[in-house]
């Protein structure tokens, strides 16, 4: 199910991210086995995979957390491969950590300062504002002077989303953010990133809780042992013979 | 947007301290006039241990570079000091600018090769590098080898007339110093690059995907640190009026004590280092005629600080009642109780 040259011509016109290649190894683990492909300007794709198949390895790679051994990521038509995490974090990518990653003794203001400052380049009341703008939107407000470290893990998972958002992206990555919630929390969720969507911010959020990546993606791949297995509309490929072959257990609730 | 919300910096605890803290300085700045010579020196050396200690946190307690050879640049300092005004004829406060500048500029090859190591490694390599420091200073027979040498009398004069001119001078330098460094401190972890490095004391891999670069900050804070560092180091030794390498390169003295007065006043706070510094003041005068069981008396105090409130006793206070005497923390207000009492 790969893509052919068509669809890789398409992707090469307005993508605002493209992969060619990308493989990276850990010894005899590899993470990455050639991932090819490209997110057009203002798409959601959903990501897919059992656990261990390298899905948050693939976004370490896009965000320079770590480098590939072979292949070359480029952002907005720009190779940033041997680009910095810092740099790239400057120049518009944003994530969420699946394992929240808070500055635990700043506030959550705090933390969605340093995005919005950092990341954003915004200085004073226009960081401020945005921060305020963003902690309402992620019903964090009431919580904006407690120490990070304070949190639930619920309001962590919202708070890496706080900071993401602060650093005003234009390529959002998410890494499983929706474990756990209750279903109306899960639908407010759904709510605020196709409120982010509507932005025309690009997402690729990686998520195992099925139904709410459909209700927001409107392209899926499928990524097992660093490979990527299948790409295109998501129920073609939920129903797809080798997804429920992987799926056979966690795609009952889809 | 309209939101019934105001941000604002630091808590009314903050706005006493800071009104507290000008009465305190006053008081300080006109000690030559009310205290005696023995105070003046204490307090003197006071200054400077406050001066090192908050350099010290600003390195290990923000940036995370735990540093166990910061007397590399103390005795360069001091040794720059007695270069410069023997063999350069600077006036000696001449001097002491141009050692913190000769301190920085000599920090940034040590920093290109510790830089390279991690962790423990990099602690042992910092202290390894202020073994060199010393031994290359041993070195050096114009400026006495490994006996040292005192600073000429007639340099010493050239500075105020008569002795308690000079005691007084020597005495603001201190205090001044110490101010210029907490102030200098401050006013960067309230800026903007101060929000970025305290979200690297909290966590490295967040704060590099907001785009923080890691390597370049911590460089930044090494260099200014080692460059002021070495400043206080000429200042200890315009007060002593002579060095050796044992006593300029001696790590008990200018990282040991600093490193126990961060910790048990609570690392990674502005305020830690002040109530350390107090707490090691006060114990040593009080227990310094007991010789060696002082030393295992601080030690013992650091072992029951470290289990007791492991972010020492600033932190231990903080935490606990929400304290902040430097108002670096952002408040966001909800008008309607912002009313009632305005100081929240």
């Amino acid at each position: 199910m790969g893509r052919g040259p068509v669809a890789a011509l398409r992707g090469a016109m307005a993508s605002i991210l493209e992969l060619e290649g990308l493989t990276k190894a850990f010894g005899a683990v590899t993470v990455a086995d050639g991932l090819s492909y490209a997110v057009s300007e203002g798409e959601a794709l959903g990501v897919l995979g059992p656990n261990g198949a390298g899905k948050t390895s693939m976004f370490n790679l896009v965000t320079g957390t770590l480098r590939p051994d072979a292949g070359t990521i480029r952002f907005r038509g720009q190779d940033i491969t041997r680009v910095s995490a810092a740099q790239r974090g400057r120049s518009g990518i944003a994530r969420s950590f699946q394992v929240p990653q808070p500055f635990t003794h700043m506030t959550v203001f705090e933390n969605a300062m340093v995005a919005a400052t950092q990341s954003a380049g915004l200085r004073g009341h226009a960081a401020e504002e945005l921060c305020l703008e963003v902690l309402e939107q992620t019903e964090l407000l009431a919580q904006a002077n407690a120490p990070a470290g304070s949190l639930t893990l619920l309001s962590r998972k919202r708070l890496e989303l706080t900071r993401a958002l602060c650093a005003r992206p234009q390529l959002l990555l998410l890494d499983e953010i929706a474990g756990g919630l209750t279903e109306a929390e899960c639908q407010a969720l759904i709510a605020t990133i196709g409120d982010i969507r509507s932005r025309g911010i690009s997402i690729i959020w990686i998520e195992h809780v099925v139904h709410a990546l459909l209700s927001v993606v409107e392209r899926l791949i499928v990524i097992d042992f660093g490979k990527m297995i299948a790409d295109g509309e998501p129920h073609a490929i939920m129903e797809s013979p080798q997804v429920q072959e992987i799926y056979l257990g966690i795609e009952a609730d889809a | 947007m309209s939101q019934p919300v105001t941000i604002t910096r630091g808590t009314s605890a903050a706005r006493m301290a800071g009104v507290a803290a000008l009465i305190i300085v006053l008081a300080l700045v006109a000690a030559p006039y009310w205290a005696g010579r023995a105070d003046m020196r204490l307090l003197g050396e006071i200054y400077l241990y406050l001066a090192l200690a908050t350099l010290w946190n600003l390195l290990a307690g923000y940036a995370g570079l735990v540093s166990v050879g910061q007397q590399a640049f103390v005795g360069f300092g001091g040794y720059m000091l007695f270069a410069l005004t023997i063999f350069g004829g600077l006036h000696p406060l001449l001097a002491i600018a141009g050692a913190g500048v000769l301190g920085a500029l000599i920090s940034v090859p040590v920093a290109g090769l510790i830089f390279r190591l991690r962790g423990a490694y990099f602690a042992i390599g910092t202290w390894v590098m202020a073994e060199v420091f010393r031994l290359s200073f041993a070195q050096v027979s114009a400026l006495g080898g490994g006996s040292g040498t005192s600073l000429p009398t007639d340099i010493v004069r050239s500075m105020a007339d008569g002795r308690s001119a000079r005691e007084a001078l020597s005495y603001w330098l201190a205090l001044g110093a110490a101010l210029a460094v907490m102030a200098a401190v401050y006013f960067l972890l309230r800026s903007r690059r101060g929000l970025a490095l305290t979200a690297i004391r909290d966590n490295e891999l967040a704060a590099s995907s907001l785009g923080i670069d890691i390597w370049r900050t911590k460089f930044c804070v090494y260099v200014v640190t080692s460059g002021l560092t070495a400043v206080i180091g000429a200042l200890l030794f315009l007060q002593k009026l002579r060095i050796s390498p044992d006593a300029a390169f001696s790590v008990n003295d200018w990282t040991a004590f600093v490193i126990f007065i961060v910790v048990i006043g609570g690392i990674g706070t502005l305020e830690g280092p002040i109530i350390g510094t107090i707490v090691f003041f006060l114990l040593r005068e009080t227990l310094a005629d007991l010789g060696t069981v002082y030393l295992m008396i601080l030690g013992l105090v650091a072992i029951v600080i470290m289990l007791r409130a492991p972010k020492g006793i600033w932190g231990f206070l903080a935490e606990r009642y929400g304290l902040e005497l430097f108002p670096l923390s952002y408040r966001v207000r909800h008008s309607k109780t912002d009313k009632k009492r305005p100081g929240g």
